[in-house]
């Protein structure tokens, strides 16, 4: 009774904390992205708001907030609500299974780094990866809008076309560690990091990857330049900072993704686990937002040929070779 | 194919890292050009009023007719501006008032920042154009 009692007063906390770290942590990084987006073009970026332009998120956000409310007349109202909302909580909900540190002793108790470390973490992952395409899916099919429809079944076709062969490309990790288990596959990177097994598999995670979280050479559902932002053109205030909120929450969970299953994880020398996990994120993140400075939003059907006929096969060949070595070894 | 890709990585990072080119306007200045058309003056005479003559050339030239004139005349016979007004809201900073000045009275300025809560304060009165850069440069 007490250890249920105990096990639920630590989750809660480790809920709280994650939440409250992944939201700061979201609210930053769309200041780092601008910051960094004006560097690359030989700017400066926005930096009157407070020190630095520390200040700038809270301004976002109260702008966000103070804004008028749009539904608009032909929209399907309930699930127009509902949209942003799954996506949102879909990207938060990724992270519960991504271990962030090893374990830690707190009042006598072993506490383990990690929200819920269940035993298929990754189909957990990619499970809720799918939900969160369903909130922009809905969203751009509920306003009511033909650029919105136009997004949605964008976002959907894309979807199908990467989510295979991102499947297909963990594979090659889930047979060298040999558990589905976030914290397992970590621990297996103690001598050596995926990477180094899995160079080929680590490169097309990314583009696939970059794919997933609809970011910027694959940012079909969103197209500002022919379908004028697509799914959340109808979306104003909250509901859209909700989108944007889910697809930077997103965005970590993709970086944490690629730590967690070719970087290592939290394991590095001398510093704490968690400070190692956070630096590998940002160093993710930061090619996130360098390549988003680079290329150019691709054409869509290059962007159909490119998961099916590269990435698929590649993807196809690696889980085979993969395999091969080590069923041979 | 991957090598073009790599390249413009490269290209941005370094980009990155260089110094931005920024001028971070209220702090910084961009120097103006010699020939910069700015707010107009009038040109004082020794007795700090105007050199005007009231020919009218400048209300004559004026493409856009943002000069608004009323000629009045002294004792002595010499004719002088009794009103002088221009519409800067109209006035398109062509510089041909300036060119057409017989006695070089109007000129323009280097003045750019030209910020007013209501209309009526766009209006440039004689007063106005004689103190426009009174205590700045």
């Amino acid at each position: 009774m007490m250890d249920t009692l105990f096990f639920l007063i630590e989750s809660f906390i480790k809920c709280g904390v994650v939440i409250g770290c992944l939201l700061t942590f979201f609210a930053y990084l769309t200041l780092a992205e601008r910051r960094i987006l004006g560097r690359v073009q030989i700017r400066r970026g926005p930096n009157r708001v407070g020190p630095f332009g520390l200040f700038q998120p809270v301004a976002d956000g109260i702008k966000a907030l103070t804004k008028e409310d749009i539904v608009p007349a032909n929209a399907d109202k309930a699930v127009f609500v509902l949209g942003p909302m799954i996506a949102v909580c879909a990207a938060l909900a990724m992270f519960a299974v991504i271990p962030f540190g090893g374990t830690i002793h707190v009042f006598g108790r072993a506490v383990k780094l990690v929200i819920g470390d269940v035993d298929i973490g990754i189909l957990f992952v990619f499970a809720f990866a799918t939900l969160g395409e369903y909130g922009i899916v809905l969203g751009g099919w509920s306003s009511g809008s033909k650029y919105g429809v136009l997004g949605a079944l964008r976002a959907a076709a894309q979807m199908i076309s990467y989510e295979t062969s991102l499947g297909l490309i963990i594979i090659g990790t889930i047979i060298l560690a040999g558990s589905l288990r976030l914290t397992d596959i970590v621990e297996a990177q103690r001598h050596m990091w995926f990477v180094v097994y899995q160079p080929f598999a680590f490169l097309l995670y990314l583009v696939a990857g970059l794919a997933e979280i609809n970011r910027t050479p694959f940012d079909m559902p969103e197209s500002e330049s022919e379908l004028a932002c697509g799914f959340n053109i109808e979306y104003s205030s909250m509901k859209f900072a909700l989108f944007f909120m889910a697809e930077y929450v997103h965005m970590i969970v993709v970086a944490s993704l690629v730590t967690t299953l070719f970087l290592g994880g939290w394991l590095g020398p001398f510093l704490p686990g968690p400070l190692w996990f956070f630096i590998k994120v940002c160093v993710v993140i930061f090619f996130f937002i360098w390549e988003r400075g680079t290329f150019p939003r691709l054409r869509y059907d290059q962007i159909m040929q490119l998961g099916w006929k590269i990435l698929l096969p590649l993807a196809l060949a690696n889980v085979v070779v993969t395999a091969l070595v080590v069923a041979l070894r | 194919m991957i090598i073009p890709l790599l390249k413009g990585l490269w290209l941005t990072l370094r980009r990155t890292f260089s110094r931005p080119i920024t001028v971070q306007y209220p702090e910084e200045r961009k120097p103006l050009s010699p020939r910069w058309r700015g707010i107009h003056y009038f040109e004082k005479d020794a007795s700090g009023e105007t050199t005007c003559v009231a020919c009218g050339l400048c209300v004559a030239i004026c493409p856009s007719r943002c000069i608004y004139l009323e000629i009045g005349e002294r004792t002595d016979g010499t004719r002088y501006p009794m009103r002088y007004e221009i519409d800067e809201l109209r006035c398109i900073f062509c510089g041909y008032c300036q060119e057409a000045c017989p006695v070089n009275a109007i000129k323009l300025g280097k003045g750019y920042e030209y910020v007013k809560y209501s209309r009526q304060d766009f209006t440039l009165t004689k007063e106005k154009l004689l103190s426009m850069y009174e205590g700045k440069e």
